[in-house]
């Protein structure tokens, strides 16, 4: 018990206010002398029109009354317009263009119901209530010695009549089950959230496999029609996705998580302009296909400069240089592009025989294991 | 036995009820329902206090009002919204009446967006309303929280309203977030995709925290459903909790004032809430509501059916968030690609992990704890309830400034593609520009800043000194012009001349007796070095012997026919260090 008495003792000490019985303790810092200006206290109050003059009172009255007048109009225009004007009703509103009118009347006809309330009562606040200012006294927002030393001794007493302190068992028995019993509802959640399966990242249905290990065509998207290599002239670009994807399309499973993956584009340059021999190789006569999704954090590269030969990701503009397989030239993305190697086949459409040789899009933790 | 009794025994039973009526009656002009509620809830006792609670008038404390005011828009029209959005990723093909979408394929989310804009009769009102709310809602929480920090009213006893202030405010930008999200158009699924990509950018458990997220593998079908339980149960449900205690600290602690006479540390000067203030602060909630209510009838936000569905090939250029998210898009604008390296095969993106995961915490933990910062380093550990003029505390309003300035700098290079079109330049300069900008803007900011408030200070001891300027020139008889300057009232001063004013702590011994080192040394040390760069460049508030020396001045240069003009310029920096020490004598 002894021991007890001395750790009680403790707690209460601690917990005197820092500034102790009202004196206060002034930073080192703060200079306070006595050459100071006294404040010079509230100002007498300054009557407004209103206050003296009841013509005044009762022209204030009429504005205010006025506003809540308006607002009512204002719902009434609201009720009728809700019912009398059509759907597909539309006007020219200067300055902004052909408008939706239901949206305009109805929304103006809220607005000002709405602000009108607002704007009276203000009004009627500043012109009629009172302004006299009251002054209302602060009180130190601690409490006094005395209110703490009660608090500590009703807790201590508490805590005293669970014999917490005198019964280790109990005190770590309840810790533990405390500790431990979030566990299975996080385990639960974070259990249950989603299927990891991290390695589907590595993948995209460019894989012949996915097509019976044949080559497979590049398709226009979203018309899904195949490309022949002589479609593409010089300079043309093609948004391309693989022939595999029909398959999902027709069964209407998991379209976007292919896609999100799968977008190419197809571009065709100048055989000369391009300096890599791999980016060559991988391509038919200047003809080149890069994966659309961008390496820094998935966004479609969609905006191609025809006369700088740049790929540019229009949500963070990492600008991708094709003359130079794809490589950043500008921006925030680190790695190129993948290129996807592509052949003309027997009937002349342009297929891919190999799928992407990398992973494609964002990078993650374990793209490069 | 009284004769009530003899006459109608069962009248004894309500005998009483006579007592509840005397009861009734004392609330008369409430009437009987104000009595029936009291006689259950005993609401009398605290109407009277609460009727009476003084609130101070400024017109920046209306910019909290405004945040308020506006989620309760939100949640009011978000209500609404729920009748009509299907939070659904299943594919459908859409039939209803905007033409140009008829027979595409697309998400319920989405079908059902385009339903409430163009099916639902004033569902667009509805939806505009909620996502100008919601602007305006992020943007006022802003502003407040500036008024806040600018003012110093987050000292304490304010500090932990300003912890929950600053966990609202990050809430309220992700809740915007997930909102933005639903409608799952092409713009705001490619606002989902970057944030898939972020999540991917975290060492170690990015790819398995984007499978968890998303349910699978992107898009999924997951992520609609999730990002709708978190923004209309799971966020708003934090938000109006804290939101409830701030509002209750604020009654608590009573509202903080600005100086001005006749306000002091220990009172509260203003206006009662019966009727003043519910008049004022409720007539405002319509004032903001018919505003937004006004914008949103004229001005088309989010005009989802011009994006089209969400689909991961499509892409369009300018592709933003809304505002709020602005600067953490911009800042992974700026960082640089090399950034990203490989260490036995694993992939750390250091290119896009800093802007995305890091910033957003690692800005609103420096804004949570300046408030201990600046407690330790003045070692003011009394409660303050008077508001500071930014100018008078010029090392924080330089700080603050700064933190902004480094803010607008990733902001703008969230439009580096847009005014790279708009003004014609390279978009490359502008990046560079700004990458060079994010380092350098905040210490010239600092710098600027804290000179500027240091001006106004000095400006503010000349118009004490030496009156306000009156614009009236007086030729003398022998010749002289002389510009009067009228004294200021006794009112007017006061404002000039209550801040209380810090002076660097000095480190006075750093060893015992012994020459060792003391414990608490180094801890003290960098304490004065902060102390220093708080407090080293002080203009301290005139004094009234300051004031009585300045008259004297006046009458001497007077007297002196040549003398006139010196007695208006600004004191010098060596009159103004004499004056620092004489002051500290009184200290």
């Amino acid at each position: 018990m002894n021991e007890n008495d001395t750790t009680d003792h403790g707690t209460s000490t601690s917990l005197v206010p820092a500034s102790d019985a009202g004196t206060e303790r002034l930073p080192a810092s703060l200079i306070r002398g006595v050459d100071q200006f006294e404040n010079p206290g509230l100002p007498a109050h300054v009557h407004r029109a209103a206050d003296d003059d009841p013509a005044a009172a009762k022209r204030a009255e009429r504005q205010v009354a006025t506003m809540f007048g308006l607002s009512m109009l204002a719902t009434l225009v609201f009720l009728v317009s809700y019912f009398a004007i059509p759907d597909e009703a539309t006007f020219f509103f200067p300055g902004i263009g052909i408008a939706k009118t239901q949206n305009v009347v109805l929304g103006l006809s809220l607005g000002f119901a709405i602000f009108l309330i607002g704007i009276g009562a203000v009004h009627w606040a500043k012109t009629l209530m009172s302004d006299e200012e009251i002054v209302e006294e602060r009180h130190e927002q601690a409490s006094t010695t005395e209110q703490r030393a009660k608090a500590v001794a009703v807790v201590n007493e508490g805590v005293a009549s669970t014999q917490l302190n005198r019964r280790p068992l109990l005190k770590y028995s309840l810790g533990g089950a405390l500790g431990l019993f979030a566990l299975p509802l996080g385990l639960q959640v974070a259990g249950s959230l989603g299927p990891t399966n991290v390695e589907e990242l590595k993948h995209t249905i460019w894989d012949p496999k996915d097509n019976g290990g044949k080559p497979i065509r590049l398709m226009r998207d979203p018309e899904m029609t195949p490309i022949r290599f002589d479609e593409v002239t010089s300079g043309s670009v093609f948004h391309v996705m693989p022939e595999t994807l029909q398959k999902y399309i027709d069964e209407g499973k998991h379209v976007l998580e292919a896609k999100a993956k799968a977008a190419v584009i197809l571009i065709r340059l100048d055989p000369d302009l391009i300096k890599v021999q791999k980016a060559k190789d991988w391509g038919v006569d200047g003809v080149v296909a890069y994966s659309k999704i961008c390496t820094h954090v998935g966004c479609a590269v969609g905006l191609y400069e025809q006369q700088t030969h740049h790929l540019l990701c229009p949500c963070h503009q990492s600008t991708f240089d094709l003359t130079e397989d794809c490589a950043v030239i500008f921006g925030p993305a680190k790695r190129p592009l993948p290129q996807l190697k592509i052949t003309v086949d027997d009937a002349g459409y342009l297929v891919a025989p190999a799928g992407f040789a990398e992973p494609v899009g964002p990078s993650f933790w374990e793209r490069a294991r | 036995m009284s004769t009530i009794n003899e006459t109608r025994p069962a009248d004894a039973l309500r005998a009483g009820d006579r007592q509840a009526d005397e009861r009734a009656s004392a609330t008369k002009p409430l009437g009987g329902i104000a009595g029936w509620m009291d006689d259950r809830l005993g609401g009398a006792k605290g109407v009277s206090f609460l009727a009476k609670k003084v609130f101070p008038d400024h017109w920046s404390f209306m910019l909290g009002e405004i945040a308020m005011y506006s989620m309760i828009v939100c949640l009011l029209t978000g209500a609404f919204l729920t009748f009509w959005f299907v939070p659904s990723a299943s594919q459908v093909v859409y039939d209803g009446s905007y033409v140009p979408l008829q027979g595409v394929t697309m998400s319920d989310a989405y079908r059902s967006t385009l339903g409430i804009s163009f099916d639902i009769r004033g569902g667009l009102l509805i939806r505009q309303i909620h996502h100008w709310a919601a602007l305006i809602f992020v943007v006022s929480v802003f502003v407040h929280m500036a008024r806040v920090f600018f003012t110093g009213a987050f000292r304490k006893p304010r500090e932990i309203n300003w912890v929950f202030g600053t966990i609202l405010s990050l809430l309220a930008c992700i809740e915007g977030f997930a909102g933005y999200s639903l409608p799952d158009d092409l713009l705001s699924g490619t606002g989902i995709r970057a944030m898939n990509g972020f999540i991917q950018s975290a060492p170690v458990i990015g790819s398995y925290l984007s499978y968890f997220i998303f349910g699978g593998a992107f898009p999924g079908e997951a992520i609609i459903p999730r990002l709708y339980s978190a923004h209309v149960l799971l966020i708003p449900a934090i938000l109006v909790g804290l939101f409830t205690a701030h509002i209750l600290l604020v009654f608590l602690h009573k509202h903080t004032q600005f100086p001005g006479p006749g306000r002091t540390n220990k009172n509260v000067v203003g206006y009662p809430l019966l009727p003043v203030y519910i008049a004022k602060a409720g007539g405002f909630f319509f004032i903001v509501f018919g505003v937004i209510a006004l914008i949103s009838a004229v001005v088309t936000i989010n005009p989802i059916w011009a994006y089209g569905p969400y689909d991961p090939s499509p892409i369009t250029a300018g592709s933003q968030p809304d505002w709020y998210m602005g600067f953490a898009d911009g800042a992974l604008r700026l960082l640089p690609g090399f950034l990203e390296f490989e260490t036995f095969g694993f992939t750390w993106s250091m290119n896009i992990f800093p802007g995305s995961l890091i910033l957003l915490p690692l800005m609103w933990t420096i804004i949570g704890v300046y408030p201990f910062v600046e407690s330790w380093v003045t070692g003011d550990k009394r409660e303050h309830h008077l508001l500071d003029r930014p100018r008078n505390a010029p090392t924080r309003t330089a700080i603050g400034i700064a933190g902004i300035s480094m803010y607008v700098v990733l902001f703008l290079a969230a439009g580096n593609d847009l005014m790279a079109i708009k003004l014609h330049l390279s978009i490359n300069d502008i990046t560079q520009t700004l990458r060079v900008l994010f380092f350098v803007a905040p210490p010239v900011a600092f710098w600027i800043t804290k000179r500027i408030c240091l001006s106004l200070q000095r400006a503010d001891r000349q118009k004490v000194l030496h009156g306000r300027e009156t614009g009236t020139i007086w030729r003398h008889a022998d010749g002289r012009f002389e510009e009067i300057h009228a004294p200021l009232t006794p009112d007017e001063r006061w404002a000039l001349v209550q801040h209380e004013s810090h002076e660097p702590l000095e480190l006075t011994a750093g060893k015992d007796a012994n020459g060792v080192d003391s414990p608490i040394a180094g801890k003290e040390r960098l304490r004065a070095k902060f102390s220093n760069f708080y407090f080293r460049d002080r203009v301290a508030p005139a004094t009234p012997s300051e004031l009585e020396a300045a008259h004297h001045e006046h009458e001497d240069h007077a007297a002196a026919p040549d003398g006139g003009h010196e007695a208006i310029e600004p004191a010098g920096a060596g009159q103004e260090r004499e004056t620092i020490k004489a002051d500290k004598q009184h200290g």
